[in-house]
């Protein structure tokens, strides 16, 4: 047997949070995107650079932040269990919102750079054809930003998956919690179970490989140089 | 008037100051120069730039006023850009399916069969944007403004992005489109060639105002500040064709004010036709002559007297007053000529003075 049930069980968390993750990143991302897109406001530049942060700071930065930020004296931690929603740190729950954090820019960036492509043209032709707003989103953006948001799941989901110092920081190892595969690895290499740790870290170039290569190939000039501006 | 359009933009480097009243019929023109402000101007009138202080109305219901704003999308407008627009990810036919899913249910005056007729692109339908040439995607473009069932027709320099080749294979389509369908269109040019084939009504723009507004020959006529079209002043005038001269190859053209002789070229009887006079080729004479060899010789009376560039010429303006028309109407034909000053000296040209004008030359156009 390659894997054990708890590297399974890992797998199957690691697999869940990133869907949820990806999922949740395109609904906050896509707003996000289309206002720095379009916007000439002065809060542009600083909106900007604070949806970038995740990409140069250390994990263990963001980590300590969130932890804090949602601890029980933390401004969301307080709000949390005043609505009766118990805690986030060490949970599954908390995972997904310092995941969200962690990946945005990979999933904002793509859309606002597809957004900014396809200029103002599109959307004041669809207006001047009776489109209103939404009609506007769902019948030129959607459609012609294709391979942005394309890029944006797939680089949200991949970065989601690959996460290691958040993780530790704010869900600890807790097996079918918070115990993600890179973890799970990390865990393995301290106990000196090299074996166990191949059979999942290979697992993870090979996810990853293909993953960038089915990016790479549906859509040629995608990927990080892109995303990252 | 049925359009009645006042904005004031300011940007850093460019202002616009328009006030303006066009009529919701036949095709008016918004006629200068690259910076002139005519594409804004057209952009403010779709709602796709917001005048700071604005006010627009068509045909009585206000489309801005201060505090209100219709957006783009509740206007009842099409708009046909500059540069393609298709919507790159649809088909021809499914650019012409947006508008058409889009347009008001009831009052559909124009078929999507007439549409694609009116602009022979019904072997283009099932291709995509990028497989079509320039002129083919501009005529996808117009049907497509055509079938969202416009009540007025903006139109921003259509054919400026296309080579002279692409230009005169659109431009019958526009005429026809102008005679056929019964909608106002704002065309926004700097083309003398389109102002002279397709305007009734005339709005001539400058560094974002307006020099001169009023029907075609009103605003062409003007010698305070002749509007050429090309290097020359002179006027376009539109008649039908009443007559074909089969034995001299030559056709009649009734226009307003009096009959214009000119060569046949291949003109339907009863047809359409629009003819350029410049004032170089106007000439005056006090008397009529018959033994000259020039067949156009109109009566008309001086309106208008003024220096030209060279000191040593004038513009003489001419209402054409052909016994035929009789009394005055109002709606006139005028000529511009250009003579020398000594010859207005001699034949004592003044307002109101009754001359032959004699054309040397008339142009289809």
């Amino acid at each position: 047997m390659l894997f054990s049930d708890a590297d399974i069980t890992a797998i199957w968390l690691t697999t869940k949070l990133a869907f949820v993750v990806t999922l949740l990143l395109l609904v906050i991302g896509t707003p996000i995107a289309w206002w720095l897109a379009n916007s000439n406001s002065r809060w542009k530049s600083p909106v900007n650079a604070l949806v970038a942060l995740p990409i140069v700071l250390p994990p263990s930065v963001l980590g300590f932040y969130l932890l804090i930020f949602m601890g029980p004296k933390g401004p969301l931690g307080e709000l949390i269990s005043t609505l009766g929603l118990g805690t986030l740190p060490f949970t599954f729950s908390g995972l997904v919102v310092a995941s969200v954090i962690y990946s945005l820019p990979f999933v904002v960036q793509p859309i606002q750079n597809a957004i900014e492509a396809l200029g103002k043209r599109p959307f004041e032709v669809a207006a001047t054809l009776r489109a209103g707003p939404w009609d506007r989103f769902w019948t030129v953006l959607l459609p012609q930003a294709r391979p942005g948001f394309l890029t944006a799941a797939v680089l949200g989901f991949a970065h989601t998956v690959g996460e290691f110092g958040v993780v530790l920081m704010i869900g600890g190892n807790i097996p079918g919690e918070t115990q993600v595969v890179s973890v799970r690895i990390y865990d393995h290499v301290e106990a000196l179970d090299y074996g166990s740790a191949h059979a999942l870290a290979f697992t993870m170039v090979a996810f990853s490989f293909v993953v960038l290569l089915a990016l790479y190939t549906l859509n040629p000039r995608a990927g990080f140089t892109t995303a990252i501006k | 008037m049925s359009i009645n359009a006042r904005f004031h933009l300011q940007y850093p480097d460019f202002s616009l100051q328009a006030d303006l009243q066009l009529p919701a019929t036949g095709v008016s023109v918004l006629f200068g120069h690259s910076g002139s402000g005519k594409t804004t101007l057209l952009r403010c009138i779709a709602g796709l730039q917001r005048a700071q202080e604005g006010e627009l109305s068509f045909r009585g219901e206000v489309w801005q006023s201060a505090g209100h704003f219709l957006p783009t999308h509740k206007r009842p407008i099409g708009y046909v850009f500059q540069e393609a627009s298709l919507l790159s990810h649809l088909t021809a036919q499914g650019n012409l399916d947006y508008a058409i899913k889009r347009a008001p249910v009831v009052d559909q005056p124009i078929q999507l069969q007439q549409a694609i007729e009116l602009l022979g692109i019904g072997h283009l339908l099932k291709r995509r944007p990028e497989q079509l040439s320039g002129g083919e995607r501009q005529r996808v473009a117009i049907a497509r403004a055509l079938l969202i069932q416009p009540q007025l027709l903006l139109m921003d320099e259509p054919l400026a992005a296309l080579d002279t080749a692409r230009k005169l294979e659109i431009l019958p389509y526009l005429e026809k489109l102008k005679r056929e369908l019964k909608l106002p269109i704002l065309y926004v040019t700097h083309s003398p060639d389109e102002v002279a084939k397709l305007a009734d009504y005339l709005v001539a723009m400058e560094n974002g105002r307006v020099l001169a507004a009023g029907t075609l020959s009103d605003t062409l006529a003007r010698l305070d500040f002749p509007i050429k079209l090309g290097e020359e002043a002179g006027v376009v005038l539109e008649g039908v064709v009443t007559e074909l001269d089969a034995q001299w190859q030559l056709v009649k053209v009734q226009c307003l004010g009096g009959p214009v002789w000119l060569r046949d070229s291949g003109n339907d009887l009863h047809s359409l036709v629009r003819v350029r006079i410049l004032a170089r080729d106007v000439s005056l004479s006090a008397s009529l002559h018959n033994d000259t060899s020039i067949i156009n010789v109109l009566p008309a009376e001086v309106t208008d007297i003024s220096v030209d560039e060279h000191e040593g010429l004038a513009l003489v303006k001419l209402k054409i007053t052909s016994s035929s028309t009789g009394t005055d109407t109002g709606s006139s034909s005028f000529l511009i000529s250009r003579v020398t000053r000594r010859s207005a000296h001699l034949l004592g040209l003044e307002i109101g003075k009754r001359v032959w004008a004699q054309i040397k030359s008339v142009a289809v156009i």
